[in-house]
């Protein structure tokens, strides 16, 4: 009986550690941690920012364009949007690090929903797992907009409606309350992935879609909560003056820097779908027979070696 | 542990020779479901294009909106915004002579591997054989070649996509793990330009990419690459960058493009 009792014990014990080596049987892969956004791309967006008249690569629609080339960067100065957050759009494109971090049932131990955490200008996002519906359309529409969750894989999909209308791009670019986004999350290690798949019927003719990625950094400035916002005016000739600030139509005076900055045609710098892909680039080479600047005047480098001597913003000051 | 319990508890108290033999059948099958991880059994595991857990097979578009005018067009000399370049580096970039490039016939320079997936291209993507993927740009006509298994390094001279080795990261419940992504590491590297206006790489760059792949609302597919790139020489810290890419229905914008040193 002994004898008996430890073969099938054994037995019993190799079929766990089969199963236990063989990897969990529903994909729940921790996200949590600080991730800092890595400085490789979104160079001037995450420099200086993108300069007034710079679409490129944007499919935005002939709406979408007016709005941007309508926008005046003293709007900031109006009290309704000195405390304006970005949309949640904008996590793909930083320089935010992201906190994130799970709630989780009490008694069952399931993961209710995944965090990710605010800035000073950003709203929390919290992404049910819990499989609830999105509300009504016609329910409030928050900074965070409504996030679901499910796992496909060890891909998390986020599904985000209810965004409220908010910046597309700092330079002026718009998205409307319309808008919907789907981002897929992966883990590879230390580094976090995520491609953004961001549709607005208003001011977008396609969807509109970017890759983005973290690295774990327990050291990365950043919060779990928004700290309240203090409404100060940085521009105090603005105050108390009824306007807000705009450009009419073809009135805008900065509309064309960017274009005569980098040699590029209007075509070019004013974006839609057609700018995002290859075939746009022999339409520059044969159609307006472009050239690059002779050298780089502006935002020409970021390198972290403090050997490396630059223009680094829009200064055109060597530093 | 209570299904553990009831289990050995039924067992205790069925027949002696009943229990036995049911223990015996257990340990086999337990044994057996072991060999396929054990290192003599690998000589049956299924080829890569076999067990691979995603089709990437098929013609794909880059999508370019980051850095779009240091990405879609020739870069204004100077212009190395993004790139943790060293001041070496930054020393042979403000020397670039695109014209001296194609004297030497060295018009390929910034079509290399660690380049190639930030560029203005298409990917056509196919199985060489069963262990061999191939990926081919229309934008400079080059061929990258993932190999996958035992496949061993030539000694021939470095390439512009240098020797790539990929395995398939194999996630999703077991035992099918049907999930997962490719995971590629090259090296051998000749060197070359991470930009079209000569941000240096050496022959020492070492380039890792995670391919995933999802399929959008709409039902396209898409891939999002994830690389990483090591270069003592000429970067002051890893360099890790993302591009995505959409599938297409067929070859009917492919559009081979040889070399250009300035366009």
């Amino acid at each position: 009986m002994i004898k008996f009792r430890i073969f099938t014990i054994t037995s019993i014990i190799v079929l766990l550690g089969t199963l236990l080596t063989s990897g969990p049987a529903f994909a729940q892969i921790d996200l949590s941690g600080v991730w800092g956004f890595v400085r490789g791309q979104y160079g001037q967006e995450n420099a200086g920012g993108s300069d007034i008249g710079d679409f490129t690569g944007i499919p935005i629609n002939d709406e979408g364009r007016a709005v941007g080339l309508s926008f005046s960067a003293a709007q900031w100065s109006e009290p309704e949007r000195q405390c304006q957050y970005y949309s949640p759009r904008y996590v793909s494109t930083g320089p935010f690090a992201l906190n994130v971090w799970s709630d989780t049932d009490p008694v069952t131990g399931r993961i209710v929903a995944w965090n990710m955490g605010a800035w000073i200008d950003k709203d929390i996002v919290t992404v049910w797992m819990d499989g609830r519906p999105h509300p009504s359309v016609n329910a409030f529409h928050p900074y965070s907009g409504f996030a679901t969750g499910t796992w496909e894989g060890d891909t998390l999909v986020i599904r985000t409606t209810h965004i409220k209308w908010s910046v597309l791009r700092i330079n002026g670019l718009q998205h409307s309350d319309r808008a919907t986004m789907t981002q897929y999350i992966v883990r590879h290690g230390d580094l976090l992935s995520m491609l953004t798949y961001f549709e607005d019927p208003v001011y977008l003719s396609e969807p509109f879609v970017l890759s983005s990625v973290w690295q774990l950094n327990p050291k990365a400035n950043s919060s779990r909560t928004s700290p309240a916002c203090e409404p100060i005016n940085e521009s105090p000739r603005l105050e108390n003056t009824s306007i807000v600030p705009h450009y009419l139509p073809g009135k805008n005076p900065f509309a064309n820097d960017y274009a005569r900055y980098y040699n590029l045609p209007l075509e070019a710098a004013q974006g839609g779908a057609q700018t995002m892909y290859p075939e746009f680039r022999k339409k520059l080479k044969d159609v307006y027979h472009y050239v690059p600047p002779e050298k780089c005047t502006r935002y020409c480098c970021d390198s972290p070696d403090p050997a490396v001597k630059c223009i680094r913003d829009g200064s055109g000051q060597v530093r | 542990m209570k299904t553990v319990l009831r289990l050995e508890t039924a067992l205790t108290h069925s027949p002696p020779r009943r229990g036995g033999e049911f223990g015996r059948v257990l340990l086999i099958l337990c044994l057996l479901s072991l060999c396929p991880r054990l290192p003599g059994f690998a000589q049956n595991a299924p080829s890569a294009k076999a067990s691979a857990p995603i089709d990437l097979s098929g013609y794909w578009v880059t999508i370019i909106t980051p850095d779009w005018r240091e990405r879609m067009v020739t870069p204004a000399r100077g212009d190395y915004l993004a790139v943790p370049l060293t001041a070496a580096a930054q020393k042979i970039a403000d020397a670039w002579d695109p014209a001296k490039d194609e004297a030497a016939g060295e018009q390929c320079r910034s079509y290399g591997s660690p380049a190639i997936n930030a560029a203005p291209t298409r990917f056509h993507i196919t199985w060489q054989d069963d262990n061999t993927l191939k990926v081919e740009t229309d934008y400079g006509m080059q061929t990258r070649v993932f190999h996958f298994g035992n496949w061993k390094p030539s000694a021939a001279p470095a390439a512009w996509q240098g020797d790539s080795i990929a395995t398939w990261e194999l996630t999703g419940p077991a035992p099918a793990k049907k999930s997962g992504n490719l995971k590629v590491s090259t090296t051998h590297v000749r060197p070359g330009y991470f930009r079209k206006n000569g941000i240096p790489y050496s022959a020492n760059v070492r380039m890792t990419e995670f391919w995933d792949l999802f399929t959008d609302p709409s039902g396209a597919q898409r891939i999002m690459i994830t690389q990483q790139i090591e270069d003592p020489e000429y970067l002051y810290r890893t360099w890790i960058t993302t591009y995505n890419f959409k599938k297409e229905p067929d070859a009917s914008k492919w559009d081979p493009t040889p070399c250009s040193s300035r366009w």
